[in-house]
Formats: structure tokens, C-alpha cells, sequence
């Protein structure tokens, strides 16, 4: 027996659990409506038990993600709390009319506030292929009217689907499929950032790395594979990408002279372009070479472990941008 | 059809056939006349945007707005001027809607038919066609949660909606739900310009009620009684907990989508025919036939009506419109999450 094994861990995934719990637990106008969400325990498993433990508050949905969300504005507007599970990231853009036209405009239109979770698993895993491995927090902060977040560690997903059902705004909350199992930590946390502020997940003085979501994990894993050669790579952790938190990041480019950043989502416009683009407004002086930028391929996702590697920023291929970077 | 409700006798509490009809004929009289005033204004350069009028189907709508009762939930669409009304909408929320009034519901942020209050159950529509089934499903279904009963939910579609997926989506949810919604669809004939045949190819739209495990109710759109009867019958199925209901009534648009349209594709032989009656004809004239009401008290009511859209025009057009420098430009709530960098 390996005693140095934790007494206790939870993954990521148990952690989204655990917090829709905590929140059907603290609020009786919260309810979680999706696909398989009910019995079954979700796809993922990220609603398991809760169907038990809550009778009629985790009820399973037909496969019609525009009803969905159509629902959730309708009982938003009845004063409830819904959180929509989408089975998949990529079939929320089945029901993104509802979302981007119906959540996100209603409390600019009429000045009543729209507080649905719309749940995202999202991202890249091995074999997944194009329809279930997408990446799609840019075209939700495109709209006005959401608050976009990717949580990156165990103790975020937690703390911040909370804030989530809290927030009396729509909110796109992309959990990352990848770090569902792969991500443990010790406890839950008492404690977190307030939600739109970044966090410095490593400190470095050569340059910069802005990463959310799976991809802090890369920029860290690159950061450490620099180590040994010299360079201090900061690692910022964006925590949600809309609000963005450009003072930290312009703050942290400031000590560095350096960006790069890394995005698992496409490369057109986008998070990593929108970081550039209020870098280089705001900050200008403040670089010490033109910024650069990282990510997956202008191709869909493709469905072979050696494709797929090749297609989204690795490790590898994040601590050879910042080589790259840093010799400029 | 109509022989069966041309002496109902009293209806429910003392209301009477007649009550119930003037006060109809009223909405409707009120909804075509200020759809008209719209109209005048749009050609006087007066509105930004379209006006959208209705035309031709006020006695569908004015019966479902009269079948609800406060504290219902009623999305109507782009032709239910009269059925805004009969639910309970001012007219002055419509004409501040148009002129783009701070004061109104809106505050000049959405415009024309894209307006309600949805705090009381009068939800505003988006543009995009099946969109508000889902939400009214959702109203209904949070009330159920709620432990709130015996109130029912109501939307509106044309014939061209009945396309869309959100429909599709919207009425299998309600059914699945079995939730107290009652959808109508007013068959105008044209989806802007495109007819029937292009948009469904099932003999008639009610036919669709039974693949979804839904009631279905047919009604001569035509008919203000029949309209009445109607809508009636179906809200209060839905109020008994019989589930969805659904409504097709057949009528003809007699005007354009907007009034930027001449609507010159709309057949003469359907204008010609039963389904082209104005349903506002055929509601005085069975006020008249009836002897509900007279001539001389019809000519007083419509210059009552008249005043009522001027008071009102009057008023808005003195009212402030937004500033754009006031304008305090966050689409949250949550003022603290509001994106800084906004240019």
C-alpha cells in the first residue's frame, strides 16, 4: 500500500458534481435539465445521483437543444436558476439561436435578468473526432450578453460553476473533457479568485504565456521543459475568457516583455487574437517583440490519435513557439 | 359553424354573448386602427425600421388575448395587435414601442412588434420564427416546479413557422411535458411571400397535432365567434390539464408583410373567396344582425377608439427618445463582469 496517496481526492468532473449539488443543496430555484441528466447520470456522469437526491430538479430532456435552452429562458424569466447540460459543446450549437439571440439579449432588451448555466463539455480528447471535440468559447464571447468561463483547475470548476448559478447573467461555462479524469485535487476549496480576475499559475520574468482551460496544463508542462535551459516562463490562466482580464495580462507583459498565446480553439479571430489585439493597444511599449500566438489548426478536428496530436498545441509545440519567441 | 354560437346565451358569471363579443370587437376595431395610425406614420417618415400590421387575422388574435386571463403567459407574434391588446397591453406601450419612447417597455433598445413585458407574463418575441414555444414551455414548466397551477401559456406562429426546427422542438417539449401550452398558428397563406405549398406538404396543418400526442383545434380565422369559441375551448383544456392544444386557423394576410410591401403575389382568388373576408366586416356585421349593437353607437365607438391612438401618439411623440450619451452600454446585469474594453 501506498501510503503518499492522498486520503481524499476528487477529479474535476467530481467537482462539477459535486457543485451542481451544493447548488440544487443551497437554492430551490435551481434545476439541472439536459440529455440522459436524470437516471442515467449524464454522459459524463457529471450529474450522478443527483436525480435521487433531488426528485424533479434533474430531468432529462429530448434531444432538442434549441427547446432546451428555450426553456431555461422561459423559467429564467419565472425567477428560477436553470443549468442546461449540453451533451456536448459542439451540439450546443444546435440550440445557439436560443442562446446568443433569446438568453443573451433579454435583460438589455427588457431590463430582467436571465440566470440560466449553459454547461459545456468541450475540447479535445484522443479519437473524439470533428463533432465531439469542439472548442467554442470564442463564439459565445463574440455576443454580448454572456459571461464566458474556463475553468483550468479542479478548485475553479468548483468555485466557479457556483458563481455560475449565482451570476444573474447567462453564463457559458466550458469544462474542459480532458481534465475530466486527468485533474485531482485534495479538497474542494473554501476560497476563490472573484470571478473575470486571471491568475498567475506560474511566475516568470523571460516571458509570457496566456493560456486557459486544458491548455494551462500545456503552457505549464512547456514552461517546466524550459526551466532547464534558462528561461522563466510566467503562465497566466485567463480563469474566464469573457470578462477578460486584460490588466493582469498587460501587468504580467509588462515584467516579461514577451506573450505568446495558446488557445485549443481555432485560429481565426479568437481569444488568443483578442488578447493580441488589447496587448499591442494597450501595452505596446510594453513588448519587447511582436506577440505570438498558438493554436489548434484551421481544419476540424480530426478523429486519429496522430492527427489529433498534431492538430492542437501540445507541450511540445508550446515550449517550441516560446524558443522561438524568446531568441527573437 | 356559425349557427351554433348565433344565440349562446350567457356565457359564464353573468357574461353575456354580447359582452363578450363588443368587448372583442372593440380590440379589434382598436388594433386595426392603430396598426393603420403605424402605417400613416411609417409613410410620414415617422417610425425608423418597419411596421408590421395584422390586417386580416385580428379576430384570432383579439380571441386568444381574451381567453387568457391575468397571470397568464401570452408570446405573441408579429400579427396580434389585437390579441396585445385584449391581454392587456396599453396602447401607449405600443406606440412608445414604435416611436422608440424612453419611457416605453422597451426604452427605443428593441422596436415595432419586438416588445412585452415579461415580468408579467407578456413575453417579447425575437425574430426568429418557433423561437418563443420553448421559452413559454419554460415559464409553464418552472411554475409546475414552482407548485403554481391552473394557469396556462399561450404563442402564436404563421403558417410559414410551422417550418422551422424550434417548432418542431418547442411542441415536442410541451408535449412531452404535457404542459398547459395553447400554440396558434394563423394560417395567413404566405410566409412573407411564399404560399403554402412551399412551406408544408401535409393536407392540413392540424393533421400535425397527432404525431406530437397533441390536441388539435380547426377555426375559420374569419369568424370572430368561431374565433372565440375556439380559443376559448382550448385554454380551458389546457387549464384542465389535458396538455397542449393546438389551434390552425385558415385566413388571408390583407396586407403586406410590412408595409414596405405591396404583397403582390397574394392570389386574387383567395381574396376573392371566403378565406379573403375581413374578419372586422364580419364581426359588425353580426354585431349588427344580432342587434348587439347599432350604427350610430359603432360610429361612436370607432371615434373613441381614434382619440384613444391620438392621446396616445400625441403623448409619445413629446416624450424624450434614448441618448446615446446616457446610454450606459452593458448588455449584464452584473455590472462588476461587464467587459472594459468596449471599443
Amino acid at each position: 500500500m501506498d501510503f503518499r496517496l492522498p486520503l481524499m481526492s476528487i477529479t474535476y468532473l467530481e467537482a462539477i458534481c459535486e457543485a451542481q449539488a451544493q447548488a440544487l443543496r443551497d437554492d430551490d430555484r435551481v434545476f439541472i435539465y439536459g440529455q440522459d441528466v436524470g437516471a442515467f447520470g449524464g454522459a459524463f456522469k457529471a450529474t450522478k445521483n443527483l436525480h435521487k437526491e433531488f426528485p424533479g430538479r434533474v430531468v432529462d430532456s429530448p434531444i432538442s437543444e434549441d427547446a432546451m435552452m428555450g426553456l431555461a429562458v422561459g423559467a429564467a424569466i419565472e425567477g428560477m436558476r436553470p443549468i442546461i447540460e449540453m451533451q456536448f459543446a459542439d451540439f450546443s450549437t444546435v440550440g445557439f439561436n436560443q442562446i446568443v439571440n433569446q438568453a443573451a439579449t433579454l435583460f438589455w432588451r427588457t431590463n430582467l435578468a436571465c440566470p440560466v448555466t449553459v454547461r459545456l463539455p468541450f475540447g479535445g480528447t484522443s479519437g473524439s473526432g470533428p463533432f465531439h471535440s469542439q472548442s467554442l468559447e470564442a463564439i459565445y464571447a463574440h455576443y454580448p450578453g454572456l459571461v464566458v468561463m474556463t475553468p483550468a483547475t479542479v478548485e475553479d470548476a468548483y468555485s466557479m460553476l457556483l458563481e455560475a448559478v449565482a451570476i444573474d447573467d447567462p453564463v457559458i461555462f466550458c469544462e474542459h473533457k480532458f481534465l475530466y479524469y486527468h485533474l485531482k485535487a485534495d479538497k474542494l476549496p473554501s476560497e476563490a479568485l472573484p470571478v473575470g480576475k486571471a491568475r498567475i499559475a506560474r511566475e516568470g520574468r523571460d516571458m509570457t504565456i496566456v493560456a486557459y482551460s486544458a491548455m494551462v496544463h500545456e503552457a505549464l508542462e512547456a514552461a517546466a521543459e524550459l526551466a532547464p535551459e534558462g528561461w522563466e516562463v510566467e503562465v497566466v490562466d485567463l480563469r474566464t475568457v469573457k470578462p477578460l482580464d486584460t490588466d493582469t495580462v498587460v501587468a504580467s507583459v509588462a515584467r516579461t516583455g514577451r506573450l505568446l498565446c495558446v488557445g485549443e480553439a481555432w485560429p481565426w479571430g479568437g481569444v488568443t487574437a483578442e488578447v493580441i489585439a488589447r496587448v499591442t493597444s494597450e501595452g505596446f511599449g510594453l513588448l519587447d517583440v511582436p506577440p505570438q500566438r498558438l493554436n489548434a489548426k484551421d481544419t476540424p478536428v480530426p478523429y486519429h490519435p496522430n492527427l489529433w496530436t498534431a492538430h492542437r498545441p501540445t507541450p511540445q509545440a508550446v515550449a517550441a513557439a516560446a524558443r522561438r519567441l524568446l531568441r527573437l | 359553424m356559425l349557427q351554433s354560437v348565433l344565440n349562446p346565451g350567457p356565457v359564464s358569471d353573468g357574461v353575456t354573448a354580447r359582452d363578450t363579443h363588443l368587448a372583442a370587437y372593440r380590440h379589434m376595431l382598436l388594433a386595426r386602427l392603430l396598426d393603420e395610425k403605424f402605417a400613416g406614420l411609417y409613410r410620414a417618415g415617422k417610425i425608423h425600421g418597419g411596421v408590421f400590421i395584422a390586417r386580416g387575422q385580428e379576430a384570432l388574435s383579439v380571441a386568444i388575448g381574451s381567453a387568457l386571463k391575468k397571470g397568464d403567459v401570452f408570446a405573441p407574434l408579429i400579427r396580434d395587435t389585437a390579441g396585445r391588446l385584449a391581454f392587456g397591453e396599453p396602447v401607449i406601450d405600443a406606440v412608445r414601442t414604435y416611436l422608440g419612447s424612453v419611457l416605453g417597455p422597451m426604452r427605443g433598445r428593441d422596436g415595432n412588434v419586438h416588445r412585452g413585458r415579461p415580468r408579467e407574463g407578456y413575453l417579447p418575441m425575437i425574430s426568429h420564427l418557433g423561437a418563443m414555444i420553448s421559452v413559454v414551455n419554460g415559464t409553464l414548466f418552472a411554475r409546475r416546479l414552482k407548485g403554481i397551477t391552473g394557469t396556462v401559456g399561450a404563442t402564436c406562429i404563421g403558417d410559414g413557422g410551422t417550418a422551422t426546427g424550434a417548432f418542431h422542438e418547442g411542441l415536442n417539449q410541451a408535449a412531452i411535458e404535457k404542459l398547459p401550452l395553447v400554440l396558434v398558428i394563423a394560417n395567413n397563406h404566405y410566409a412573407y411571400s411564399t404560399p403554402n405549398d412551399r412551406e408544408f406538404a401535409c393536407r392540413d396543418l392540424a393533421d400535425r397535432a397527432a404525431g406530437y400526442g397533441v390536441e388539435a383545434l380547426s377555426v375559420d380565422g374569419t369568424d370572430l365567434s368561431a374565433c372565440l369559441k375556439t380559443a376559448g375551448e382550448a385554454v380551458s383544456r389546457a387549464r384542465s390539464g389535458r396538455g397542449p392544444q393546438l389551434i390552425v386557423a385558415t385566413l388571408l394576410r390583407l396586407c403586406g408583410h410590412g408595409e414596405h410591401d405591396k404583397a403582390e403575389y397574394i392570389d386574387p382568388k383567395l381574396k376573392n373567396s371566403p378565406v379573403g373576408r375581413d374578419c372586422l366586416k364580419v364581426a359588425e356585421e353580426l354585431l349588427l344582425r344580432q342587434g348587439w349593437t347599432d350604427a350610430a353607437a359603432l360610429a361612436g365607438l370607432r371615434s373613441d377608439v381614434m382619440r384613444e391612438i391620438e392621446e396616445a401618439v400625441a403623448q409619445a411623440q413629446r416624450e424624450p427618445v434614448p441618448d446615446p450619451f446616457a446610454e450606459d452600454w452593458c448588455a449584464i446585469s452584473s455590472r462588476h463582469l461587464s467587459e472594459t474594453h468596449t471599443e
